[in-house]
């Protein structure tokens, strides 16, 4: 196996306490009757673990609502959880609190680039404020050598000079996206978490992007944790795949391998839906059915149980784990091993 | 040939804006046939939008169409009257929009929303109304329709939404349904069961269908023909394969390149050089590609091959990437 | 190209596209002019009374009539935009600071501090706000800076509040996450990346509320709490002209309303004429 992770996040979870529902005065008066009552609590994200090596690309898929977006918040140490371990290297994240962890050492190591490159962008700030802000502060840059450093990261870029001066609004969809990764790959961070980084671009624009992101990666030696719900991309550009559902990783492994051989039926799902012209849609997996509600699942039943077209009884009696299915890719189904044959 | 379900001639678009006149849509010309599913197929600032929202004259104040007919039924659709208008929409065609949750009314029930559309445009009485329309939540797939029509727009997911417009579109079994990226910003499973479902109801009731999309994978598994929009014009129309196995102009060519999904390499997919022209330029060149093109020929920046409306396939290139073999084209 | 140079541009073309805001920017500057020249320019003094000439009609010599002591009242109406002017802009300044940073960081933190501010808000809401205002002159005391401070005070709500919803929306923005990544703690963020962005959404906000300020000064001078005579203020000159209006001198009263009415006229114009041109969605 892989000598020495760049990130391990082992047991992993972030649950949302919800408001009860009633007047505090109604509460009151049901506390007094019936005592004190269990405050409902959303699972975001429950029991993740997974590592990311040094110079791999992980892509983590799954649909809106699945826990993808507060999973990497809580890794780019933006939130907090509720238990579980972060390790990046050999320090350990999750002691220091979300809020104290912009002015420790580990924050210039994990960098990230968000969905809509537009809205990540203070509208008041030009190119050049915006790839300056983390130079500065992270790695107490200013003056010339700040500036140097700035066209350093554009160029790398490749977003002309003469763009620096310009504000968000006044630039394209792809050299915001440029401005961003800018931003993000200035301090040369050992983690860049992309956060859908092409969703909101042309086709031949994400392919620019795309192709500037592996390139960068080689020539800064970062790691990746790439987020997108478009398969096609992931499969370019990701060495391995989570398969997220409902704040469980249920599937893992080398992204080809799981895209071409699924093991879970989430995962299978999600692949017959890829819009593909040599299949006719007839005869592909659809899901069927309500996506279980997030708020205090049981813990004893599969959370795909609902939509699920394999779920039989035991599925609804205990959690499947994820299991090994192959060498280096897992899944999280009781019936996995009677899956697709290889 | 039967007379198709939607021809749209010559149609040409402008904005007014403060920084001068937008030339968005320039002679489009494409047909849609009865039955028939057409990918109207662009990127942003192709005028594909546009185009679908001339065509319901819904476009906004700042607009104006300087040429063209769009004809449905013997109707020109541009030249119509509003109440006419009025009428043909929801009646003859229907459109549904790429955001269902705000193209809902937020505070009446989904049943009584379909039920409206029914009253107004499909001879059904008060009475059935409620019934009809639960048989049409049924028809688009919602499973327990009763409880549903009871449901407001925030209680339902945006698949479920996207569900509901399509039942209110069809409630009145339209012959041309307009769908404009109907499943953008929805999960990709779920734009699954709504492509499903759209591509269901078309053939069970033999309407037309177009479909505008950004994603070309998407539009070469559910269209039976393709037109591609650059920049205002129509560059290309083929039946989806003959497309995808033949394209012939440059801009499909590469637009094809560039989409993922063809090849496991991302090295292999090719990018696309330049930018969109300036379309509020005063002097735009004939073939708006012509300055992105590799292909360009000196005649480009004057003339553009015309467009036959009527023909099912369409090229405005001079210099085509390679004729398919004689006899294979029909 | 700089950004100043298109700035100005921009609001040549909203001034241009809109006449409106352009006649309120003209007001405007006559108002701030008559502020800074008015006593040095005004045909007499605001003060001496000249019982021979009193209760005149408006003439070719006094232009909008005399008082019943013979005051001019063209000049005392002139005279008296400087003070009103500097109540308005010295209370809407503090609320600004007052509410517009209380309802940053309610909007930003969350969580006691919300509760805090807006539970204040609330309680001075809970009051008609101009008896609010008459309460805090009487008790603190009869003078221009008790005045400014009650017209602070009762706009406090109004400030708290909108730069609570501006703050709070921006707390989930994209560019504040990216601001955190880049190092930057609570306090940072609130100062340079929040608080600019809503500066322009106050500024128009202060522009609307500066018209009531003035109102509001003006009627406490005018019920008698607040500016006292004979200093020229239009409140007290309303009050002052009133008990003559049944007698048929009419332009006691008229002319400082008539300032008074331009004046908030012109702040509430502005207000709309400047949102256009602070809002950088405008801007190409």
């Amino acid at each position: 196996m892989k000598p020495e992770p760049l990130l391990d996040v082992a047991e992993l979870s972030k649950r949302y306490a919800l408001q009860p529902s009633g007047s505090p005065i109604a509460r009151a008066i049901r506390r007094l009757r019936h005592g004190p009552e269990a405050v409902p609590k959303l699972h975001a994200v429950d029991d993740v673990s997974f590592t990311i090596g040094r110079g791999e690309t992980v892509g983590l898929v799954g649909e809106s609502g699945c826990g993808k977006s507060t999973l990497v918040r809580l890794i780019a140490r933006l939130i907090d959880g509720n238990e579980g371990s972060i390790r990046l290297g050999a320090s350990e994240l999750t002691h220091i609190p979300a809020k104290r962890f912009a002015s420790v050492d580990e924050r210039v190591k994990i960098q990230m680039v968000f969905q809509d490159a537009g809205e990540s962008i203070n509208p008041r700030y030009t190119a050049s404020d915006a790839i300056s802000d983390p130079l500065r502060r992270l790695r107490g840059l200013s003056g010339d050598a700040l500036r140097s450093k700035v066209e350093e990261a554009a160029t790398r870029c490749g977003l002309p000079l003469e763009l620096l001066s310009r504000y968000p609004h006044q630039l394209s969809g792809g050299q915001r996206a440029r401005v961003g990764i800018a931003r993000a790959i200035a301090v040369e961070p050992e983690l860049l978490i992309l956060d859908e980084p092409t969703a909101a671009l042309d086709v031949s624009v994400q392919v620019v992007i795309l192709q500037l992101l592996e390139k960068l990666k080689v020539e800064l030696g970062m790691s990746y944790l790439f987020v997108s719900h478009d398969l096609n991309v992931v499969r370019l550009l990701c060495d391995r795949v989570l398969v997220m559902y409902l704040g469980k990783i249920v599937e893992s492994g080398p992204a080809r391998e799981v895209f071409a051989n699924p093991a879970h039926p989430y995962t299978r799902a999600l692949v017959d839906a890829v819009p593909d012209a040599k299949r006719p849609p007839s005869g592909r997996v659809r899901l069927s059915g309500e996506i279980a509600s997030p708020i205090d699942p049981d813990p004893n039943t599969c959370r795909f149980v609902g939509r699920c077209p394999k779920a039989e009884s035991l599925c609804r009696q205990a959690m499947p784990r994820l299991q090994p299915v192959r060498p280096g890719h897992q899944a999280a189904c009781h019936f996995s091993s009677s899956g697709p044959q290889t | 040939m039967a007379a198709p379900a939607l021809l749209v001639d010559n149609l040409s678009v402008e904005f007014q804006t403060r920084s001068g006149v937008v030339k968005a849509l320039e002679g489009v010309s494409f047909n849609v046939a009865k039955g028939e599913t057409l990918a109207v197929v662009g990127e942003s600032g192709s005028g594909k939008s546009v185009t679908a929202y001339a065509v319901m004259g819904i476009l906004d104040a700042a607009a104006a169409v300087t040429s063209g007919r769009a004809v449905l039924g013997g109707l020109d659709l541009l030249a119509a009257s509003k109440e006419a208008m009025a009428e043909v929409r929801g009646r003859e065609v229907a459109m549904i929009f790429q955001n269902p949750r705000t193209a809902l009314n937020p505070i009446r029930r989904v049943g009584d929303q379909i039920a409206d559309v029914l009253l107004r445009h499909a001879n059904v009485t008060p009475n059935a109304a409620p019934r009809e329309a639960i048989k049409l939540l049924e028809t688009v797939g919602i499973t327990d329709p009763v409880r549903r029509a009871k449901a407001y727009p925030f209680e339902l997911s945006g698949g479920m939404c996207q569900r509901v417009m399509i039942a209110i579109a069809l409630a009145a079994q339209p012959s041309l349904l307009i769908a404009d990226e109907p499943t953008t910003g929805l999960d990709v499973t779920t734009q699954a069961i709504i492509m499903d479902i759209i591509a269901e109801r078309a053939s069970a009731t033999g309407m037309a269908t177009i479909f505008i999309t950004h994603d070309l994978g998407l539009a070469a598994e559910r269209a039976d023909r393709i037109v591609v929009m650059h920049a205002g014009h129509v560059v290309e129309a083929q039946r989806t394969r003959d497309l995808f196995a033949h394209p012939r102009h440059p801009y499909t060519q590469a637009l094809i390149a560039a989409t993922p999904g063809h090849t496991s390499r991302l090295a292999e997919l090719s990018t696309i050089g330049g930018n969109l022209p300036d379309l509020r330029a005063a002097k735009l060149p004939a073939c708006r590609y012509a300055a992105r093109c590799p292909r360009k020929l000196a005649i480009c920046d004057s003339s553009l091959p015309s467009i036959d409306p009527t023909a099912p396939e369409a090229l405005a290139c001079h210099n085509p990437v390679s004729s398919p073999p004689m006899g294979e084209a029909a | 190209m700089s950004t100043n140079a298109s700035a100005l541009r921009h609001a040549r073309y909203v001034l241009g596209e809109n006449p409106v805001t352009a006649f309120a920017f003209g007001l405007f500057v006559l108002i701030v002019l008559a502020a800074i020249l008015g006593p040095s320019v005004v045909p007499y003094d605001p003060l001496a009374s000249n019982t021979s000439r009193a209760l005149q009609a408006p003439s070719a010599q006094h232009w909008f009539g005399t008082d019943q002591l013979g005051r001019d009242i063209f000049s005392r109406v002139i005279v008296a935009t400087r003070l009103d002017l500097f109540i308005a802009i010295a209370s809407v300044a503090l609320v600004f600071m007052l509410g517009g940073l209380s309802g940053v960081a309610a909007g930003y933190f969350g969580g006691w501090v919300d509760k805090v501010v807006m539970r204040i808000a609330d309680t001075i809401m809970a009051f008609p706000l101009f008896v609010l205002a008459m309460g805090i002159v009487a008790a603190l005391g009869n003078s221009v800076q008790n005045i400014i401070l009650a017209t602070a005070i009762v706009n406090f709500p109004l400030y708290a509040r909108v730069a609570r919803s501006e703050a709070n929306i921006r707390r989930e923005a994209g560019y504040i996450e990216a601001a955190r990544l880049s190092g930057n703690g609570d306090a940072r963020i609130v100062l340079t990346q929040i608080l600019p962005n809503i500066i322009p959404i106050l500024v128009v906000q202060m522009s609307l509320t500066m018209g009531y300020a003035i109102l509001n000064a003006a009627g406490l001078s005018f019920i008698g709490l607040g500016v006292r005579p004979p200093t020229p203020e239009w409140g007290i000159m309303v009050a002052e002209g009133a008990a003559f209006m049944v007698s048929g001198e009419w332009w006691i009263a008229f002319f400082p309303g008539l300032a008074l009415m331009l004046a908030v006229f012109c702040f509430n114009l502005l207000g709309d004429g400047l949102r256009d041109i602070v809002d950088p969605r405008r801007r190409t």
